[in-house]
């Protein structure tokens, strides 16, 4: 069952038009990305479900509530992690979790999130004397103290280096593992490939694909590459043969299959009737990066 | 109201922790009176002032350093940083309203002036031998109606400056006119009369404070301009005021 539902957003500041015709639906218990590149429309996309905008058209429902009319019980149920939001310098953790945990009705409690994020060391250390992925872990335990149903995130990783992304992915599945539904929205390619169970890529305000990444990738670029060197010689009509197999062409001492659908298993069963051991075999598959580019046009630059 | 007494708190501790502002604005007329105080001549009745001493008549100026402080610089600065930040918007996101967290800010204002106000007053009469204000119900008018007619003022800055490098431009040449027309920069006595004439109507109405603080009811038009000012900067605050 959805819990967001947003089908055909728009929205236009003055004569730019941010967001053209947006829909999908998340369901219960996944991260779902929004991917774009910067000024796609995936901020405001988000910001008119957190119902900080107003859309000029099309429809929005969170938990079946719509986020303008019903925006005070939405924002007991929305958790909200905003892009380049900061808190007062000389603010400590702990303050600012439990300032936080007051305005919900049912908070969780500040002390345990702030050791299940990994600021137990940090609960009275200033906002300013944190480093880069401890303000967005605070920031993201913020989004959580009101126990929300949905947990919004933009952003999230952005000026991080790679360690702390890679902690911070973490921590966000494990947000999810306690039946948070996510709404990321990220321009990082390896993030959402790693992250999301399904994500819409939105390019100049429209959807231009939604899947999960894998069958996104499939869908767009379903090429797959198989290099092996054959034990002994190999009849290429074996394998061009297969109705998977797009084509067979040699490199040196190494075969190079191209196919689609599932090409690996398809070749490699005949290998084994011939009792040809297939060494040093490869399988190349097209990243989200390369289904973005075929999407775009061009490539999402960091 | 739980949430609002949060942020009440939360906003105090950090007031508390930035000493330099809390001095700025709470103790810095009560230092300037304390080292004028010290020179003997200004203690001593002149005739020039009607028979009393400078202190005496400067005191009340002294208060304008505070309200300008608080009303035209800190409050409009603390505002656009939490603006710039994204603080208010963040808040906008919560169950809590970011308007609570600019009616704190206004209760901490508040607060800090009174102390302010009645700090200068006591070590005035107790160090320096300057009367009480003599007409304690037409002070309390003056002080709450020049307040609230800066604090909109401030509101007013906050709310026209896009960022908090702005807002901090922009409460320059504000504070300088008040406190220049308040009296502080020079004595009012060594203004031009017409100068003098203007800083009587000009926020936070320094000849209201003068005369309640010597025991002559305050002008009732100096106190209505006070209210006029505070109502129509407020209302255009509220107009042009983004949370974003």
């Amino acid at each position: 069952m959805p819990v967001i539902e947003v089908s055909h957003l728009h929205k236009r500041y003055g004569e730019t038009v941010a967001v053209q015709d947006v829909s999908f639906d998340v369901a219960a218990g996944e991260i779902f990305g929004v991917l774009g590149p910067n000024g796609a429309g995936k901020t405001t996309t988000v910001e008119c479900v957190a119902g900080l905008r107003v859309p000029d058209g099309g429809e929005v429902s969170v938990l079946g509530l719509d986020p303008r009319r019903d925006a005070t019980r939405l924002r007991h149920l929305v958790g909200v992690q905003l892009q380049e939001s900061r808190l007062p310098d000389r603010l400590r953790v702990a303050e600012a979790l439990e300032m936080y945990a007051s305005f919900y009705r049912d908070p969780a409690d500040p002390a345990q999130l702030i050791d299940e994020l990994g600021l137990g060391e940090k609960r009275n250390t200033p906002y300013d004397k944190l480093s880069g992925g401890q303000k967005q872990r605070l920031s993201i335990a913020l989004a959580l103290v009101g126990n929300p149903k949905i947990a919004i995130l933009d952003e999230l990783t952005t000026g991080l280096d790679p360690q702390a992304r890679r902690d911070t992915w973490s921590l966000i599945e494990r947000v999810r593992d306690r039946g948070v539904t996510i709404v990321l929205v990220t321009h990082f390619m390896e993030e959402a490939e790693r992250l999301c169970d399904r994500l819409a890529v939105i390019d100049k305000g429209r959807v231009m694909a939604l899947d999960s990444p894998a069958g996104l990738v499939s869908a767009v670029v379903p090429d797959q590459r198989i290099r092996f060197r054959p034990s002994t010689p190999l009849d290429d009509h074996l394998l061009t043969g297969l109705p998977q197999v797009t084509s067979v062409t040699r490199s040196g001492t190494q075969v190079v299959v191209t196919g689609t659908g599932d090409v690996l298993h398809a070749v490699t069963s005949v290998l084994a009737r011939n009792q040809i051991i297939a060494a040093d075999l490869r399988l190349e598959q097209a990243t989200l990066d390369d289904a973005f580019v075929e999407l775009t046009g061009r490539r999402l630059t960091d | 109201m739980h949430a609002f007494s949060q942020i009440l708190k939360t906003e105090a501790r950090l007031y508390l922790r930035d000493t330099s502002t809390m001095v700025l604005t709470i103790a810095l007329p009560t230092l300037i009176l304390v080292v004028l105080g010290l020179i003997p001549t200004l203690r001593q009745p002149t005739a020039d002032l009607g028979g009393q001493s400078f202190i005496t008549y400067f005191t009340p100026s002294l208060l304008v350093v505070t309200l300008a402080m608080v009303g035209v610089n800190v409050l409009p600065t603390v505002l656009a940083t939490y603006r710039e930040r994204g603080i208010l918007r963040r808040l906008a996101t919560t169950p809590a309203s970011p308007l609570a967290l600019l009616l704190a800010q206004l209760v901490l204002a508040l607060i800090g002036i009174l102390i302010s106000a009645v700090l200068l007053a006591m070590v005035a009469r107790l160090a320096f031998g300057v009367p009480l204000p003599q007409h304690p119900l037409g002070f309390a008018a003056a002080l709450v109606l020049g307040t609230a007619a800066l604090l909109a003022l401030g509101l007013l800055v906050a709310a026209a400056a896009p960022t908090a490098r702005s807002a901090q431009a922009l409460t320059v040449p504000v504070f300088m006119v008040v406190m220049f027309f308040g009296g502080v920069y020079l004595p009012r006595f060594l203004l031009p009369d017409f100068i003098a004439e203007i800083g009587a109507y000009a926020p936070p109405g320094v000849q209201a404070l003068l005369d309640a603080w010597t025991g002559t009811a305050p002008h009732p038009l100096h106190l209505v301009i006070m209210a006029v000012v505070a109502v129509a900067a407020g209302a255009l605050a509220t107009k042009l005021f983004r949370w974003q």
